[in-house]
């Protein structure tokens, strides 16, 4: 078997599929985040913590009703998702008119709330989910071996990334959406519900952060800081990709996963900061991020 | 004007006052559009035409007095609301959707009501947005984003077009094109409020002028006495 640089294949390869797994969560949470941020204006700080209710929801429809994980994969984020509206209802929408910073204060304190409650009822030791019984097992590659559930979730993620474009970028009510971003006011001109479609793309992007909690469940345990350690890794994507471009904030959140991949075949030390690395060069160099249109 | 005139007005303005923010900028903005005519409003720079188009709209920060259209009150309206009651804006800056191609821009206003041109009437109207359907809207040059400003809110069943200085900064040959289009409008049957610079090109296809100055409505000119009114109106407009 050929080697690179004295590194086996498998534990490239290994590595590479890991890294495309976290790019997988990177690419579903700022896709979320870029949506919410291009209509509201918000800078979703709850985002890593309505990630968190995904996979807890998923886990009390299991151990409290007995639903499992593939009604779980629907219901989770439809809850996380009404839960946002409510959010957006009674709190966000009191906000449109102010700066950013508002936002960012007022979705940071909700992430410290929801993170404290869920830490204050099921402790922070972490809770098992099981990965359901048709995706157990792996597949044997010959060069590696694959698990089942890690395959789907990137193909899941994959899904879900690529179906979110195609409605944004490829349909009537994408097109409101694109519109109402650039310019709210004249498209509520023209008679559309503006307030409706912020309402409706608000419980969207939280449901994509629901999604991958559902999907981060079996992997990673149930934990009431799941969210908060992957956010800060999130907000760097999104600040690399350019918070713009739904593609851009995709594609960024995939490569940066490989990248963090390679990183910890060649250098082990560096693969926990190379992402923040890379967003110093980035705002250094290209400042409104690799895809993003300069304002 | 006449109280008869009055009644049966499509669009009656009375003491309009707007503001943006705290600045006050209309202070008592009153005329009527009946319906099937095309009326200008005419004033200097900062008269305050754009600003009464988004009072009708409904698009100003704030807005009181009265403002009818079809008989309704539409003056705690939402915008969206008056949309809906049959009124378009094409805007001063146009609003083209940089994000948007030709076509997701003109289908993007949504129906509110029956009688709207059809798409194969547009591309008549326009020949040279039907070239462009799949382009950009920001790779439009400003004569065709005029076109595809006007283009949209022809096919969705609105009744009353507010057209903002739709021939700002374009070349002769579009310019009048353009006036071919709002005369071809007329006889459509559109009622249309023209806000214009450029009182030769408002000459020609208006019925009545309105003459704003300082956030109100100062004056009224029949098209047909236009000539006979040239001095008043050079003072007006401090030509
Ligand atoms: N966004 C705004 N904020 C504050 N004041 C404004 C704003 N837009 C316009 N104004 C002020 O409101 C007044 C009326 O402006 P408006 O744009 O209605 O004039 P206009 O007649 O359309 O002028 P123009 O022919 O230059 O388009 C002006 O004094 C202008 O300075
Ligand atoms: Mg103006």
């Amino acid at each position: 078997m050929f080697e690179l640089l004295g590194i086996p294949p498998q534990a490239l390869l290994g590595q590479l599929l890991l890294g495309l797994i976290n790019g997988s969560f990177y690419a579903v949470l700022s896709l979320g985040l870029a949506v919410i941020f291009g209509l509201l204006n918000i800078i979703n700080f709850a985002h890593g913590a309505l990630y968190m209710m995904g996979a807890f929801v998923a886990w009390m429809l299991l151990n409290y009703a007995g639903i499992g994980y593939w009604p779980a994969l629907i219901l989770a984020p439809l809850i996380v998702g009404v839960f946002g509206i409510v959010l957006e209802r009674l709190l966000l929408s009191r906000l449109y008119h102010l700066d950013h910073l508002y936002g960012l204060l007022l979705t940071f304190g909700l992430a410290l709330i929801i993170q404290g409650l869920f830490r204050n009822y099921y402790g922070i030791s972490g809770l098992p989910y099981r990965i359901p019984d048709a995706l157990a097992g792996g597949y044997n590659l010959g060069f590696m071996f694959l698990p089942k559930y890690r395959a789907w979730v990137v193909v899941a993620s994959l899904v879900v990334c690529f179906g979110t474009w195609f409605m944004i970028e490829k349909t009537r009510l994408g097109a409101y959406l694109r519109a109402a971003t650039e310019n709210p006011v004249l498209v509520g001109a023209f008679g559309v519900n503006v307030p409706l479609l912020i309402m409706l793309t608000y419980g969207f992007g939280v449901a994509l952060a629901g999604f991958a909690g559902v999907l981060a469940a079996p992997i990673y345990s149930v934990n009431p800081n799941m969210g908060a350690d992957l956010i800060i890794v999130v907000f760097a994507v999104v600040v690399i990709g350019g918070m713009g471009s739904i593609m851009g904030s995709i594609l960024t959140g995939y490569f940066l996963g490989l990248i963090e991949g390679l990183t910890r075949v060649f250098y082990p030390e560096g693969s926990a900061v190379v992402i923040f690395v890379i967003m110093a060069l980035v705002l250094l160099v290209k400042p409104e991020g690799l895809f993003g249109r300069a304002t | 004007m006449s109280d008869a005139q009055t009644a049966n007005a499509l669009l009656s303005v009375r003491d309009l006052n707007g503001w943006y923010g705290e600045s006050h900028v209309l202070h008592g903005v009153d005329f009527d559009v009946q319906e099937g005519e095309v009326v200008t409003l005419l004033g200097r720079n900062g008269a305050g035409k754009t600003s009464t188009l988004l009072a009708i709209m409904g698009i100003l920060g704030k807005r009181t007095g009265a403002v009818t259209y079809n008989g309704a009150e539409t003056i705690a309206m939402a915008p969206r609301q008056i949309a809906r009651l049959g009124i378009a804006i094409c805007p001063e800056e146009r609003g083209i959707f940089a994000a948007l191609n030709v076509d997701e821009n003109l289908m993007l206003p949504p129906r509110i009501a029956d009688g709207g041109l059809d798409l194969e009437r547009i591309f008549e109207l326009f020949p040279n947005l039907r070239e462009r359907r799949r382009s950009q809207g920001s790779k439009l040059s400003g004569g065709e984003q005029q076109m595809l400003a006007i283009a949209r809110i022809l096919r969705t069943g609105a009744h009353l077009l507010l057209l903002d200085e739709p021939t700002e900064g374009l070349a002769p040959v579009i310019v009048q094109q353009i006036g071919r289009t709002i005369a071809a409008l007329k006889k459509e049957g559109f009622t249309i409020v023209l806000v214009e610079q450029n009182f030769r090109f408002a000459a020609s296809v208006a019925d009545r002028h309105y003459v704003v100055d300082q956030g109100r409505v100062v004056d009224m000119i029949p098209n047909r006495e236009l000539d006979a009114n040239m001095d008043k109106l050079h003072a007006y407009l401090g030509v």
